[in-house]
């Protein structure tokens, strides 16, 4: 057995040696010839192994939002009613505006008709004077789109909501950017004119409230 | 000797695999560069909606996550939405706690620019998330984003 084992370890270390000169003269580059490359591609492999287990691809993309504060005392601002687009989704993911129902892809337009406002319809908010930069006084509409969701609405529904009327907002700010500068709210926003964006957005502002849930403990007070 | 024949050297080294090593190299950048390290096993099942009126998340070093779904394993945790805050299901009740301490990593500079983004499975129903938002607004953590796929815009 000792016989075969060094027989063995003799075959292998040829095998070894001739291993290493295919190696050597294939691999062996001429600026530096002791780097051995066969061993950089397999910490190359590795490495990536590594990162490919542990990592993800995940592009982060949302809605964003800023949450109102929380305010102790519930002090109830006169609104008028035409200045309030109520959206109101049940929990069977019915969607109703104004008092009612109405199709998602409707909502849309109903949303851009309200924030616009551009016959002065006196169902539909008002307008007050503002100094904007870059546009002079402009009547801004004192627009509030309200939306209130149940406690049983899917959220995938909620979210549809919040896209259409974001999509709204957008669109009314495109149609304004390419009246106004001839380029689309996007584009001024990717080339960081933050001026021109600014300006926009303060001639249609993002106001979307959303009602405070329903407190049990406050409302038995 | 006619057993083992000596490789002669006439054959031609078809591939040369000296720049093996670089295009290893080039896709490890490129992974390196394109992927973020995921610190979290998602314990529940995410399948966010799509929406066209997104906007990327800046600076991911300034985001915290909160995941609410329901659980993988149906069987043990029932199908019920769960929050899942790091890497453990949590209660409505620590969402404040938590933000709290993932505020305490940063500093003061940096902590009006911190953002919330909720993973939220699309079928999860909206009693969860309003309550987690009170829970938000109750730590002033305002600034939040709701995490969507990219929908096709028509």
């Amino acid at each position: 057995m000792l016989f075969f084992g060094v027989k063995f370890g003799y075959w292998m270390r040829r095998l070894l040696q001739w291993s290493l000169t295919f190696k050597s003269s294939i691999m062996r580059s001429k600026s530096a010839p002791e780097i051995n490359a066969g061993s950089m591609a397999d910490i190359a492999f590795l490495l990536l192994v590594f990162f490919l287990v542990t990592t993800t691809m995940d592009t982060d993309l949302g809605l964003f939002r800023k949450l109102p504060q929380i305010q102790e005392d519930r002090v109830n601002v006169i609104i008028h009613t035409r200045n309030v687009l109520p959206i109101l989704v049940n929990g069977m993911d019915g969607l109703m505006v104004k008092g009612e129902p109405v199709d998602i892809a409707e909502l849309k337009d109903l949303a851009k008709e309200f924030i616009a406002n551009p016959t002065n319809d006196l169902e539909l908010p008002e307008k007050k004077l503002v100094s904007v930069p870059l546009f002079g006084d402009v009547m801004v509409s004192k627009q509030i789109v309200s939306l209130q969701s149940d406690n049983a609405t899917s959220y995938g529904m909620y979210i549809k909501v919040q896209n259409e009327i974001a999509k709204a907002y957008n669109e009314l700010r495109d149609e304004l950017a390419q009246e106004k500068f001839g380029t689309s709210f996007t584009r001024l926003k990717e080339t960081g004119q933050k001026q021109k964006v600014n300006a926009i957005k303060m001639v249609y502002p993002q106001k979307i409230s959303e009602a405070e849930p329903y407190d049990a403990n406050l409302a038995l007070r | 000797m006619s057993k083992f024949k000596k490789d002669d050297g006439k054959a031609d080294p078809a591939i040369s695999t000296a720049s093996l090593p670089d295009i290893v190299f080039m896709l490890l950048f490129f992974f390196m560069v394109t992927t973020v390290m995921r610190e979290v096993d998602l314990k529940v099942k995410i399948s966010t909606p799509e929406a066209t009126e997104i906007q990327k998340l800046k600076n991911k070093s300034l985001v915290t996550y909160i995941y609410i779904g329901e659980p993988n394993d149906t069987k043990v945790y029932g199908t019920t939405s769960r929050i899942q805050l790091g890497d453990a299901y949590a209660n409505v009740k620590e969402v404040g706690a938590y933000i709290e301490t993932k505020r305490g990593e940063h500093d003061e500079a940096e902590v009006p620019l911190l953002v919330t983004s909720l993973k939220v499975d699309e079928d999860t129903k909206m009693g969860v998330v309003t309550e987690v938002k009170q829970e938000l607004r109750k730590v002033s953590a305002l600034k939040i984003s709701y995490s969507t796929r990219e929908g096709a815009k028509k």
